[in-house]
């Protein structure tokens, strides 16, 4: 605006010639301040003082006029664009000097003074009158009374008390005898639950920072434990060995660790646990020891070898001189028992699935299973008294009247192979798998497991030459029968269920669940009232048909699946073979006092099969008479443990 | 049929617990408020035994407390603080934008605050209960007390701090209950024992530090706030036990008049013993233990007890009669404190600290503690030792040999004595060669050399040693090994040639294997007739225990290996040692 002012001034001036023409045109804009945007639409840009519009000039400069303007111009330099007239000006040198000293921040005026002598306005010497002689107000003498009742007000206040003084603010604690009075009536009864927190873990050697040297870590083991997470970490710190007190650094996650122990104590829910403290010995049951238990088998003694293939099944004759034996290479194998000399061999037509020696000892029988056949042999061995009158018995039989129609085909061998000891041919209609004598000696049983009909199991009375099917309905694949050794039952041996069924009154007694997932064998108790089974799930259970229809005990001696279960017919044992390649003996002593339970003690792990084709021991027997254990295995042997 | 249908959780677990977020809104406080009150209240949240019933059928992750517990905060006082502070801190954001300053002068001068002493009282009934509890409060104001003053925390907070640790610190001095102290890389652990509690904690090492961002200084104030609080009235009874002045008060001699102004300062320096409220007799009668007339177990157990009170005594006069010099490069105030704690006098140069009553030149100073490499100007009647053996010695409750802690020599491991090795665990060989060392025994030679020993004596042994200087290093080293190896005779750890067994040639030693066999055997047998859950346990015990073993057998191969490495290290020092013995003889 000065700029402003002082063109205005020399345009009223005139005396430059540059500015003569604007003069003289007297185009001085009466707009006033306001931006001249307003009139970039319109023709003028403003009104002069007789009110006529001052018009634009026809052509505005462009960026070329300009940019020649610049370098031809020589007075470009103090050209200055007036937008209010829009035209140019050239400042003259008076202007360019004041705007030369304003820039340099002196006065406009080059002749100005700025450094005057100062005259006092007033003087400075007291005068003996009065500037002015107005009399003072009264009220400037006498007190005030508002300022009166309100320092009253204040003064009644203190004296009341109501105003005090502040006190100093008391920053420091203060502390004394928290505990001089400890009252116990005043603990909480909450206390008693409260679970004081645990104590900070106190470090060990490796958090010294000068361990030994084995607590340090490897280069291994510390990358390991760089890559773990902070959790799964065993030390949650990396333990260092300085040389000296020196050396040692600020543990840079001291803060961190202290806050995560804060969090820890009011974050944490807090819980006693009962930590387990047991001796593991005192977890081991007391069992009497399997010396006080004798006698039980416990070394292989012999090993009865001549068959090509795995052993199936094996029986040993009731006076316990021999043993039969059946096996897959279609072969049945009579041995004598103490010399381990095989007596005969017999071939059949098929790979001998069970065999089974007439438990009477009054006959000498022997019944061997194959395919779909139950084959009675006399092996001939043993007193020849006992021999031919089993010869005898079979061939006292005579036809009844009327001929039923049987489910099996009942023939008499003659011939050839009547010297090699058959004597009756059971044909069956479908592949037989178990033979089981009855404990007289007359009744025989047979097992053909199929899932789809009634007709899975036979009895067959050797002396009539009669066979039974006693049941109805198919109650599941039959795994097993056998008969109960003194009264007239029968046990079927399904899937998963033991059923026993009463042969007189012809209907089911009981049914015993064997919480396993697939039987595999069975024994009876010669008292009757016990049995045990072994099943594929390596569990063996033994039930107590007196106490429940559950099992008494269950054994998981074995790591494999069982295959064979036998009980001792005299003494307290009991023995079970797995594919493991295992015999284990058990003690089981079942006591007459109907009180006390049977007692199961293992006594001995019999090794010495070898595992061919992931199976093991097939079936296992006891001598009738001594506490020896007769095995089959896999490994195409048979051994005996006394 | 008839009844009422029974409504799923509003009976039994599901009414007993709350959830954090109903606890808060019965209470009326915001989180933060919550969570101060439950770290000033000691209220931790529950787990309930089945927490999909607590949680109404949802399984989703949430916090509980017991109901009851809710319920004993409702009655808290200091809950109506939190609101009035939180009015106060409304209104005093108001004056600020109304710029109304006189009123902000007013609200700050009436700033409404709480005091923790009932809650103490609650929380801890019994003083036993609450110093049972200081282990926490101890390393926590510890750790404020080396906090700068950078705005972290209340300035007053940290001076605080310091004073209460500082406090505890002449506590501890004057009841010499120290017992244990650990260097880790942690900081320094310090295990007192005052009236009979096992108290621990851990101090920083004194740097700068490094505030990480994600901690919430919140919670540690608040904790801390507690702390202090606690801590001070601990304070207050120890010394009352102890018939101390308090807050304390250096006793005033002559000498340490002009000191008085600082007190806190002349206190922190650890060097003065306090005053008393009643002047006692310098020397304190030794509490005798009364006899009893006993017999059988409780003789024993008497006897046990008075031997320990021996040792104990016995460990409460292990520096005294020695003048420790600190050097300025090791950590003043803890080993000023360990001394002072076992009877020592210490000192320091003037220019370090205040406190230090006689400087370096004094004849009389027996050790001087260095942890430097070397020193220029050495006295020839002092030990020139590393810290080390100060932490040693008072883990070992005996002065341990000076030599392996000299200037310059590289320091035999420093074990933590927290330690307690149970059968089977891991013993290194340095804790089992010091066990040996403190039931008397010696072993090998270099512990029995004393410097105080004749110098006939010394060349003797040192010609024992090493027979003569041709001998090639090989030699030495075999010789060193051979020692070594009788020094182990006693550690478990130990490789010998493999023996023929004597029951591979005798008859006798049959019978003994095979009843061992049988042993095995029973056994065998007997696991197979556990129970399965028993067996899951044992097998688990049973895993946990071989593990334990392999571990130890690992770090035994580990001894071995190192045990050559070692041999060299000792030869080295032994030189050294040598060389420089014998121009002063």
């Amino acid at each position: 605006s000065t700029l402003w002012a002082n063109k205005s001034t020399n345009l009223q001036r005139g005396d430059t010639a540059s500015t003569i023409d604007v003069s003289v045109l007297d185009i001085r804009n009466t707009v006033g301040n306001v931006p001249m945007e307003w009139y970039q639409d319109y023709p003028h840009i403003g009104y002069n003082l007789d009110g006529k519009k001052i018009f634009k000039p026809i052509r505005n400069k462009d960026e070329l006029d300009e940019f020649l303007d610049k370098m031809e111009n020589p007075d470009y330099w103090r050209t200055v664009h007036d937008k209010t007239t829009a035209s140019d000006i050239r400042l003259t040198d008076e202007q360019v000097d004041l705007v030369h000293r304003l820039q340099k921040g002196q006065f406009g005026d080059v002749n100005f003074n700025e450094y005057e002598p100062s005259v006092d306005f007033f003087t400075n010497e007291v005068m003996i009158h009065p500037v002015t002689n107005r009399p003072q107000d009264k009220r400037s003498f006498i007190p005030s009374l508002i300022e009166k009742e309100k320092v009253s007000k204040l003064v009644h206040a203190i004296k009341m008390g109501w105003i005090k003084p502040r006190k100093p603010k008391e920053t420091t604690p203060q502390y004394y005898d928290l505990w001089a009075k400890e009252d116990p009536n005043a603990i909480l009864g909450r206390h008693k639950m409260h679970v004081p927190a645990p104590k900070m873990r106190l470090p060990g050697h490796e958090e010294s920072y000068n361990p030994p040297p084995e607590y340090l870590l490897t280069e291994e083991e510390r990358l390991v434990w760089e890559q773990q997470d902070a959790e799964d970490r065993k030390l949650p710190f990396l333990p260092q060995k300085h040389s000296c007190l020196r050396a040692v650094p600020a543990f840079s996650r001291f803060i961190h660790e202290r806050f995560e122990r804060c969090l820890d104590l009011y974050l944490c829910p807090r819980q006693r646990k009962m930590r387990v403290n047991v001796n593991p010995e005192d977890l081991i049951p007391k069992l009497p020891k399997p010396k006080d238990l004798q006698p039980f088998p416990t070394t292989m003694s012999l090993v009865y070898r001549g068959h090509t293939s795995l052993v199936r099944s094996i029986s040993a004759s009731p006076t316990g001189q021999w043993l039969v034996s059946g096996s897959d290479d279609f072969t049945v194998r009579f041995w004598e028992v103490n010399t381990g000399r095989c007596m005969k061999t017999l071939e059949v037509g098929g790979a001998v699935k069970s065999v089974a020696w007439n438990p009477n000892p009054a006959v000498c029988l022997v019944a061997v299973c194959f395919e779909r056949t139950v084959l009675l042999l006399n092996p001939s061995l043993g007193d020849r008294l006992v021999v031919s009158s089993t010869d005898q018995l079979i061939t006292a039989y005579e036809p009844p009247e009327e001929d039923k129609e049987q489910a099996v085909t009942w023939a008499l061998s003659e011939g050839l192979e009547h010297n090699m000891g058959h004597r009756l041919t059971l044909t069956h209609p479908k592949a037989v798998k178990q033979v089981v004598w009855h404990g007289k000696g007359d009744y025989l049983s047979s097992v053909m497991p199929d899932n789809s009909s009634n007709l899975q199991v036979l009895i067959h009375q050797v002396s009539k030459r009669r066979t039974q099917n006693p049941f109805r309905k198919n109650k599941g694949l039959v795994q097993c029968v056998s008969f109960h050794p003194l009264r007239p039952y029968f046990f079927v041996a399904t899937q998963r269920y033991v059923r026993v069924y009463n042969l007189i009154k012809q209907e089911l007694t009981k049914k015993l669940m064997t919480n396993c997932k697939w039987i595999s064998s069975m024994a009876i108790h010669p008292g009757g009232d016990n049995l045990i089974c072994g099943s594929y799930d390596c569990r063996l259970a033994w039930f107590d048909l007196d106490l429940s229809t559950k099992p008494y005990k269950m054994l998981r001696h074995h790591k494999k699946a069982l295959r064979g279960v036998a009980y001792h017919r005299n003494y307290p044992l009991f023995a079970s073979g797995a594919d493991d390649g295992s015999v284990i003996v058990c003690h089981g002593m079942v006591y007459n006092d109907l009180l006390q339970n049977p007692l199961i003690v293992p006594v001995k792990v019999l090794k010495g099969h070898q595992i061919t084709h992931d199976l093991g021991v097939l079936d296992v027997t006891f001598h009738p008479t001594q506490p020896w254990v007769f095995s089959s295995g896999a490994d195409t042997t048979i051994r005996l443990f006394t | 049929m008839g009844g009422l249908q029974k409504k799923k959780y509003e009976r039994g677990s599901a009414t007993n617990y709350i959830t954090r977020n109903k606890a808060r809104k019965k209470l009326q406080l915001s989180l933060a408020d919550f969570r101060r009150l439950c770290i000033l209240k000691g209220i931790y949240p529950h787990e309930p035994k089945h927490k999909k019933k607590v949680n109404k059928g949802s399984t989703a992750p949430r916090t509980f407390y017991l109901l009851k517990d809710i319920r004993f905060l409702l009655h808290e006082p200091i809950v109506r603080k939190f609101r009035e502070y939180k009015v106060f801190v409304r209104k005093l954001r108001k004056a600020y934008g109304k710029a109304e300053w006189t009123a902000v002068e007013r609200l700050r001068d009436n700033k409404p605050g709480y005091k923790l002493d009932h809650i103490i009282k609650e929380r801890y009934p019994t003083f036993i209960d609450a110093l049972r509890d200081i282990d926490d409060a101890l390393s926590m104001c510890f750790l404020f007390s080396t906090f700068a003053r950078t705005g972290k925390c209340h300035v007053q907070t940290i001076t605080l701090c310091r004073r209460l640790t500082v406090e505890w610190m002449n506590y501890v001095v004057t009841s010499r209950s120290l017992r244990k102290v650990f260097i880790s890389i942690k900081g320094i652990y310090y295990q007192a024992e005052v009236l009979g509690q096992l108290i621990t904690w851990l101090v920083p090492y004194q740097f700068a530090h490094d505030h990480p961002t994600d901690v919430d200084y919140r919670v540690m104030a608040t904790f801390t706030e507690m702390y202090t609080t606690l801590f001070g009235f601990i304070n207050f009874r120890l010394y009352q036990t102890l018939n101390l002045v308090y807050p304390p008060k250096v006793t005033q001699h002559e000498k340490l008049n002009r000191w008085v102004s600082c007190s806190l300062q002349k206190l922190s320096a650890l060097s003065a013993s306090l005053a008393r409220v009643v002047a006692t007799a310098e020397e304190e009668e030794e509490n005798q233990l009364d006899q009893f007339p006993a017999d059988g177990e409780d003789l024993e157990n008497m006897e046990a007890r008075e031997k320990e009170q021996k040792e104990q005594e016995a460990q409460n006069r292990l520096f005294e009669g020695l003048k420790f010099f600190l050097n300025r490069e090791v950590p003043r105030e803890s080993l000023a404190f360990i001394l002072r704690c076992f009877g020592a006098e210490v000192s320091w140069d003037k220019s370090l600290c205040i406190g230090g009553t006689y400087n370096v030149t004094d004849e009389t100073i027996t050790h001087q503690i260095v942890d430097r490499p070397d020193i220029d100007k050495q006295y020839i009647n002092r030990y020139y030792i590393q810290p080390q053996w100060v932490f040693d010695s008072v883990n070992a409750k005996m002065r341990l040999p000076v030599e392996d802690y000299f200037l310059g020599v590289t320091l035999p491991p420093h074990l933590s004595p927290f330690v307690e090795e149970k059968d089977g665990d891991y013993v290194p060989p340095e804790k089992l060669k010091l066990m040996a060392l403190q039931r008397g025994e010696k072993h090998g030679k270099i512990q029995e050399e004393e410097e105080d020993d004749d110098d006939d004596d010394d060349d003797e042994e040192y010609n024992d040693e090493v027979d003569d200087e041709d001998l090639t290093e090989e030699k030495n080293l075999k010789k060193m090994e051979d020692q070594r190896s009788q020094g182990k005779q006693t550690l478990a750890v130990k490789v010998t040639p493999g023996k023929v067994k004597p029951w591979e040639t005798g008859s006798v030693g049959n019978k003994v294997r095979l009843e061992k066999e049988e042993k095995a055997e029973e056994k065998r047998l007997a696991i197979m007739m556990m129970k399965k859950k028993e067996k899951y346990l044992y097998d688990k015990i049973m895993f946990g225990k071989k593990r334990t073993t392999r571990e130890v057998s690992a770090c035994a191969f580990l001894v071995y290996l190192f045990y050559i490495d070692d041999v060299i290290v000792r030869l080295n020092y032994y030189r050294s040692f040598r060389l420089k013995k014998q121009p002063e003889n």
